[in-house]
C-alpha cells in the first residue's frame, strides 16, 4: 500500500485537521472527561479503536449500503463496535470504565466517527479509511490528553497521577470542574492557532500542519474534508496539487485503483 | 474651516465628564469601605488591597504590552476592579489569592473580550467567583484576629441571634469591603450626588429583594429579619457599585430596572433557597450574562417607528 497516503492520513487526522483543536468536533467527551491526562488518553484510545474499525467497516459496506439509510446504518456498525469496545473495557481496565462512564456508550454520537463515516470511510477504499480512522483517533488522544495533562497539572498538581508541584502549591480546583476545561481548550487551540498563523507570516511552509480546508466544504473538493465532491476524485489522496513533494505517485495512485476495484 | 463645515458622525454632542474621571470618583466612593476594611481587619487587609490592585494593573499593562496596544491603565478601571476584587476577599486569604485574583479579572474577563467597555461580566465579580469554585476553604475562612466565627448571614441561615447594629457599623466577620453597610452607603451618596450612578438599579434590586424575602424568607414582613438580611453580605457593595457597572448593566432604563428586579429576585433564591449564605455575586455575574437580552427587548422604539396607527 502506498505510504505516502497511510502517512498523508496520519499526519491529516494529528495536525491538518486534527478532531478537536482544528475541526471543533466531539467537543462532549472532550470538555467531560478530560479532568486527568489518564482520562483523557482512555478516552481518545477508546475512540481511535472504535474509530478505526467503524471507518473499516463502512467502508467495505459502502457499495452496499443505500445512500438513504446511510446514516442508520452507520449508526449500527457504529454502535457494535462501541458495545464491543464497552465489555472489554469493563472487563479488563475496570478504573477506566469506572472512570469514563456513562461517556463510553456515548461515543456512538461522538460527531468525529460518524463524520469520518460521512465524510470519508464512504467515499473511500478500506486501507485509507483504516488510516484515516487511526489518525483521526490519535489527533483526538493527542489532544484529549494534552487537555487532561494541563487540567491536572493546574488542578491537581499532578500529571498521571504523579505529584509534579512543589508541596506548597495549592492546586486550583476549577481547572478540574467544568468550566476549566473550556479555559485549557480555548488556550491550546489559541496556541495552536498562533503557532501556525506566525509560522505563515515568516512565510514558513506551513502546508504540511495547515489545514487545507480554509472555507466552504461544499465547494473545495479535498479528499479530507467533508465535501460531496470527493466523490468524483479518483482515488483517496488525490488532493496532491497542493504538495508537490508528492507529485509523481500517478503510478502507485493507479495501483491503489485496482486494489480496491 | 470653521467648526461649523465640519461633518462628522454622531454623537455630536459629548460629555466633558471622561472614563478616567469616573473611574477615579468610584475609587474614592469605595474609600470608606476600604478604610473601614483595614481599620477593621488589620494590616493584612491594607496588603491585600495593595497586591490586588497592583495585580490588576500590572497585568493590564503588561497585556498591552506584550499585544503592543494602546496602554489603559491611566483611566483607573483596573484600579476599580482590583479594588473591588480585594473588598471582596476574605482578610485572612493569603496575599497571592489577589494576585491570582487580579491576573484572572483582567486577562481573562476584561483583556481577552477586548478591553474596557467590552467584557461581558464584571472582572471584579468574575475573579471572585473564580476564586470561590477554586479556593473554597481559603475564600469561605472568615477567621481573623478580629472576629472568628461565621458571618453574620450564616448565623442568620442557621437561624441564630445576630446583632443588627454591630452589622450596620461593619464590626463583624466578613470580607474586606462588605461588613460596613455606613461606610459603602457614603460612599453610594457619593457617587449618585456626582450623578455617576442613579438609583434605578440599586433601589429596584434592594425593592425586590425585601418583597422576595418577605414572601419566602418563612418571618413575613418582619423588620429585624429584612434588615439583617440588607446589612449583611455583599448585598450593598453589589448593589450600589458592582450592579450599576457600565460595561456591564443594561443602558434601556426599564432595561436597568427590569435588571435590579432579576437581581433582587436571584439574590433572594439563593440566599434563602441556595446551600451557601451567599448570593450576590453569582447574581450579578447571572445578571450580566442576560444583560444583552434585557436590552433587546426593552430597546425604545425610534421615533415614528411601529407602535399603533393613528
Amino acid at each position: 500500500m502506498k505510504n505516502s497516503c497511510i502517512k498523508e492520513r496520519l499526519l491529516n487526522g494529528i495536525v491538518k485537521e486534527n478532531p478537536t483543536f482544528v475541526l471543533m468536533l466531539g467537543m462532549c467527551p472532550t470538555l467531560a472527561v478530560t479532568t486527568s491526562a489518564i482520562n483523557g488518553l482512555g478516552m481518545g484510545l477508546t475512540t481511535m479503536v472504535v474509530l478505526a474499525l467503524s471507518n473499516v467497516f463502512i467502508s467495505l459496506l459502502r457499495n452496499i449500503i443505500p445512500d438513504k439509510v446511510r446514516i442508520p446504518a452507520f449508526i449500527v456498525i457504529i454502535a457494535s463496535f462501541v458495545t464491543m469496545v464497552e465489555l472489554l473495557l469493563q472487563g479488563f481496565i475496570p478504573f477506566l470504565y469506572d472512570a469514563l462512564g456513562i461517556y463510553i456508550p456515548l461515543i456512538v454520537v461522538n460527531c468525529i466517527i460518524l463524520g469520518r463515516a460521512e465524510a470519508y470511510a464512504y467515499k473511500n477504499p478500506v486501507i485509507p479509511s483504516l488510516f484515516d480512522g487511526i489518525g483521526m483517533g490519535l489527533g483526538f488522544s493527542v489532544a484529549l490528553t494534552c487537555i487532561g495533562a494541563v487540567r491536572e497539572l493546574i488542578g491537581a498538581g499532578e500529571i498521571f497521577g504523579v505529584h509534579v508541584m512543589p508541596e506548597s502549591y495549592v492546586p486550583v480546583s476549577i481547572f478540574i470542574m467544568a468550566p476549566g476545561a473550556f479555559f485549557v481548550l480555548a488556550l491550546l487551540t489559541a496556541i495552536q492557532n498562533k503557532v501556525k498563523l506566525t509560522g505563515e507570516k515568516k512565510g514558513r511552509d506551513m502546508s504540511k500542519i495547515q489545514s487545507g480546508c480554509g472555507s466552504d466544504c461544499m465547494n473545495c473538493g479535498e479528499a479530507g474534508c467533508g465535501s460531496r465532491m470527493a466523490d468524483a476524485l479518483p482515488a483517496p489522496c488525490a488532493d496532491k496539487a497542493d504538495e508537490p513533494q508528492k507529485a509523481g505517485t500517478d503510478d502507485e495512485q493507479k495501483k491503489g485503483d485496482e486494489n480496491n476495484g | 474651516m470653521s467648526d461649523l463645515m465640519k461633518v462628522s458622525s454622531n454623537p455630536h454632542v459629548r460629555s466633558k465628564i471622561t472614563t478616567s474621571q469616573i473611574m477615579l470618583a468610584v475609587v474614592i466612593a469605595l474609600l470608606p469601605a476600604t478604610g473601614f476594611g483595614i481599620y477593621n481587619f488589620g494590616l493584612d487587609a491594607l496588603i491585600l488591597i495593595l497586591v490586588t490592585v497592583a495585580s490588576t494593573v500590572l497585568t493590564e499593562f503588561i497585556f498591552e504590552k506584550i499585544c503592543k496596544k494602546k496602554i489603559t491603565i491611566g483611566d483607573y478601571s483596573a484600579v476599580v476592579t482590583g479594588l473591588l476584587l480585594a473588598l471582596n476577599l476574605p482578610a485572612s486569604a493569603p496575599w497571592w489569592i489577589g494576585a491570582v485574583g487580579g491576573v484572572f479579572a483582567i486577562l481573562v474577563v476584561k483583556m481577552l473580550f477586548g478591553g474596557l467597555g467590552q467584557n461581558f461580566m464584571n472582572p471584579a465579580l468574575g475573579a471572585r467567583c473564580f476564586l470561590l469554585i477554586s479556593f473554597t476553604s481559603i475564600m469561605t475562612d472568615f477567621d481573623c484576629d478580629a472576629y472568628t466565627g461565621a458571618t453574620p448571614l450564616a448565623n442568620l441561615k442557621a437561624g441564630a441571634e445576630v446583632n443588627i447594629l454591630d452589622m450596620v457599623i461593619g464590626r463583624t466577620a466578613g470580607t474586606i469591603g462588605e461588613t460596613s453597610m455606613i461606610a459603602i452607603v457614603v460612599g453610594a451618596c457619593f457617587l449618585i450626588l456626582l450623578g455617576i450612578i442613579d438609583l434605578r438599579i440599586p433601589g429596584s434590586y434592594i425593592v425586590s429583594f425585601v418583597i422576595f424575602i418577605s414572601i419566602f424568607g418563612g418571618y413575613g414582613f418582619d423588620w429585624p429579619y429584612i434588615s439583617a438580611h440588607l446589612a449583611g453580605g455583599g448585598l450593598m457593595l453589589g448593589a450600589f457599585f458592582m450592579a450599576t457597572d457600565y460595561v456591564t448593566r443594561p443602558i434601556t432604563k426599564n432595561g436597568q430596572y427590569l435588571f435590579g428586579i432579576l437581581l433582587g429576585v436571584l439574590t433572594g433564591i439563593f440566599r434563602i433557597f441556595g446551600p451557601s449564605a451567599e448570593g450576590v455575586s453569582y447574581a450579578i455575574i447571572i445578571g450580566n450574562l442576560l444583560t444583552p437580552l434585557i436590552e433587546k427587548i426593552t430597546l425604545p422604539k425610534a421615533f415614528g417607528k411601529g407602535g399603533e396607527r393613528a
